[in-house]
């Protein structure tokens, strides 16, 4: 056996398979095994896009008629001595009368102007105020006392339609439904499809939804967002004021200065660690060191901004890191090598060239803080709040204050199903949120992002 | 250096904050079942007083009790809201963190239904045994006790059904299930016999009592931890389930639910108010006396909270299926001169 006899093992596989246009058996297979893994991966995408269609369809189904709402013109005599009985127009003494004294008012008022309007029912006058929120009792009692003046006069007063009422004309009561239902009756329904076609009763834009604090499980019609949305506000302040500054000199510390050192590993395992613990462990940590231990109070955003920053740390500190290495390390030489010292070279130079990644990791890290309600449970901020916080420079952080998300899981408790639309609307304004949120870090990191 | 300012006004305003933070609003917190009627009570209070309205949180009975004897002080509870009475060892516990000087106060009743789908087959009469036939680890079957072995409701009682049996009872974090448990299921074990049959097979009183309350775990019997809406999902989607519900919850939502009869007496205010209905439970709230006088409006908000036009039996409390207290009289009067219990 010589060289010359045998074969090159290139030539042979070549030998005897035809020609370069014709694949080989092992090519076909190749070939095959990669249209199946892009199908595979297509595959995945497809059942991805499906749940997202099949959430976003049930959310916006059951939500976006929470952006509308019902409501009903009357025109009010305020009686001047059953709301100021003792005459001196004192805003002092005629918040003694109670919305139980300004209850009757409205249901006289009521009733008058369904008799005005000839439109003819079966109800007592009980039933017929059953159509308007107790809400619209309260409302009427603050405009009283904020403008006594008026006292006497009979004003135009535009008051919420009850939660039932306002399912009627969103499709979500029907006739058959309050056949069945204690809270409402098909004749309550049939008056305010009467109210409707003599333009008494319209349904608008319902821009309290977005303005208006909590209310209680009796009045769905009237629960807002207002307080979950400043204090959710609130938090994002605390956690960016905190959270983007600690981040980030941890982040050039370890990148730039620390020596390589077991201690410098053991953070950096600990900082990966962190990122992955659940987030009701912060929680914990936060009623037992901020509450119990520092006394700040319960319910408060600055502790629940101070949880969320404990939370969003490691997520900054490992954006930033990856930004920070991300710098070539021909910027930080010729910085040097031109004199710079290290400090200067760091905030002259790399820092600055890793920003759109810092901000992009930030938004993000703040983005996942947004959404977050298992730390509050355990700081008191899973509550019913009606009261606005005030301004973060007059102490407000201290003020109890809701989430968006606490509002959802506060909103999906509730029994009457007037809520289920109610918590929908609410996530989708959070959707929305987290959408700003995303897209802002997306574009800062196409305008501002630098390849090397 | 811009973070240094942002840094140092963010610590001059936590510095502020401190010196600013005497709370001027009531916090509650507690049972989730008081929560709906402590909140309009909460917004009422807020509409019609000059004081803020107070913070309900909930998170159960047994959580509210233990932050409300956490201690005395700003940063903790005014009022503990409760589905059951507070126990001896939550005193104790009280009282070893100074806070000695309790106020119980019963706001009313709370009735338990057992509810299923409108448009489901009618499970319109139970007695407790039917519920610890279908439900409890070991009955009684022919005289014998074994594992239970019943799949469909008319295995036992030909009235009911022939369907499976499928239970969601709330879970072992509710106050609710302590009531269940006692006055449905002890109730039915006693009734079949099955507690007999358990003492004469050896068992001690106690340990009868702990085998009656078992529940079997074969999957017939969900407990559920969430709320009463989880519930009413879980019912929505199964047309055979029988659910547990507050009666407010299912007075909320009768286009979707069909009530049982207990006993064949229909649960409502008045039924339970009378004690016809068997299954129904006290509701109380526990003021701190310590912060009375200290935390603007804690007096005023409980003396609202009772008062006549609000937990009376025309009151908005009641409206929303509160059992109105027929004692509420002597419940305005442990108010008004802050009675406290631990003396």
């Amino acid at each position: 056996m010589t060289d010359a006899t045998a074969p090159a093992p290139g030539a042979r596989s070549r030998v005897g398979q035809g020609s370069l246009l014709r694949q080989d058996t092992r090519t076909i297979k190749r070939n095959a095994a990669e249209n199946r893994f892009r199908i595979y991966g297509l595959t995945a995408i497809c059942i991805g896009i499906l749940m997202l269609v099949f959430l976003l369809t049930s959310i916006l189904s059951n939500g976006l008629s929470s952006f509308r709402q019902t409501t009903i013109q009357v025109p009010v005599t305020l009686v001047a001595d059953r709301l100021d009985p003792e005459g001196n127009r004192d805003p002092a003494e005629m918040a003694r009368v109670t919305t139980f004294g300004y209850a009757p008012l409205l249901r006289d008022a009521l009733v008058g102007t369904i008799a005005d309007a000839g439109i003819e029912t079966e109800l007592d006058a009980g039933d017929i105020a059953d159509i308007v929120s107790d809400e619209s009792v309260a409302q009427l009692r603050n405009f009283v006392l904020a403008n006594p003046d008026l006292l006497g006069q009979t004003m135009p007063v535009e008051v919420l339609a009850s939660g039932r009422i306002d399912g009627f004309f969103k499709g979500r009561v029907t006739y058959a439904t309050a056949e069945l239902d204690q809270n409402i009756s098909p004749e309550q329904l049939r008056l305010a499809e009467a109210l409707k076609a003599e333009g008494l009763l319209a349904t608008g834009f319902n821009f309290d939804f977005f303005t208006a604090p909590d209310a209680s499980v009796t009045r769905p019609e009237a629960a807002g967002l207002g307080v979950a949305i400043l204090g959710s506000l609130y938090m994002m302040l605390v956690v960016l004021a905190l959270a983007l500054p600690i981040g980030v000199a941890a982040s050039i510390y370890l990148e730039e200065f620390a020596p390589q050192n077991r201690f410098t590993d053991l953070v950096e395992v600990n900082i990966s660690n962190l990122a992955a613990v659940p987030s009701i462990v912060f929680g914990i940590l936060g009623l037992a060191v901020f509450i119990n231990f520092a006394g700040l109070p319960q319910s408060a955003p600055i502790v629940g901004g101070l949880v969320l920053t404990l939370m969003t740390l490691p997520t900054i500190i490992i954006a930033t890191r990856a930004a920070l290495k991300a710098v070539p390390p021909s910027i930080r030489d010729a910085a040097l090598g031109v004199g710079a010292s290290k400090m200067q070279t760091v905030f002259h130079h790399v820092l600055p060239l890793a920003m759109p990644g810092i901000l992009t990791g930030t938004i993000i890290g703040l983005a996942q803080a947004l959404g977050e309600t298992a730390p509050l449970l355990l700081i008191g901020m899973v509550a019913f709040v009606r009261e606005y916080p005030d301004a973060p420079w007059e102490g407000g952080l201290f003020d109890p204050a809701t989430a968006l998300p606490v509002q959802i899981y506060n909103f999906t408790q509730r029994s009457d199903p007037a809520f289920v639309e109610r918590a929908s609307g609410a996530i989708i304004v959070l959707l929305l949120f987290l959408f700003l949120m995303n897209l802002a870090a997306i574009l800062l990191r196409r305008r501002f992002e630098r390849r090397w | 250096m811009s973070l240094t300012k942002t840094a140092v006004s963010v610590f001059a305003l936590v510095a502020l904050g401190t010196a600013a933070a005497a709370r001027d609003q009531v916090q509650v917190a507690g049972s989730s079942t008081v929560l709906p009627y402590a909140s309009i009570v909460a917004e009422a209070f807020g509409e019609n007083f000059g004081f803020p309205t107070p913070v309900v949180e909930s998170g159960g009975s047994s959580a509210g009790l233990r932050r409300f004897c956490e201690g005395v002080g700003e940063n903790t509870l005014d009022i503990a809201n409760a589905s059951r009475a507070i126990r001896a060892g939550e005193i104790e516990e009280c009282a070893a963190n100074g806070v000695d000087d309790i106020i119980e106060v019963r706001i009313g009743y709370d009735g338990i239904v057992f509810a299923s789908q409108q448009t489901g087959p009618a499970f319109t009469a139970f007695e407790p045994s039917d519920l610890f036939n279908a439900l409890g680890a070991r009955v009684l079957v022919d005289g014998e006790l074994v594992e239970n072995p019943h799949t469909q409701w008319s295995d036992f009682n030909g009235d009911l059904p022939a369907v499976d049996i499928a239970a969601f009872i709330p879970g072992t974090n509710h106050g609710t299930r302590e009531v269940f448990e006692e006055q449905v299921i002890a109730a039915g074990c006693e009734a079949t016999g099955a507690f007999q049959a358990m003492i004469d097979s050896g068992m001690s009183e106690d340990e009868a009592e702990d085998a009656c309350l078992a529940v079997r775990s074969d999957g017939v019997a969900v407990d559920i931890t969430g709320d009463y809406t989880e519930t009413l999902a879980r019912i929505d989607s199964n047309p055979n389930g029988v659910g547990v519900f507050g009666l407010s919850f299912y007075e909320n939502n009768t286009d979707v639910l069909k009530v049982a009869t207990m006993s064949g007496v229909a649960p409502s205010t008045e039924t339970i108010a009378s004690g016809e209905y068997p299954v129904s439970r006290p509701l109380f709230f526990y003021i701190k006396g310590a912060h009375i006088g200290v935390i603007p409006g804690l007096k005023e908000y409980a003396s609202f909270f009772v008062s006549d036009d609000i937990a009376g039996p025309n009151g908005p409390l009641a409206d929303y299926g509160l059992v109105s207290d027929p004692e509420l009289a002597s419940v305005q009067e442990t108010v008004e001169n802050e009675v406290d219990m631990t003396e």
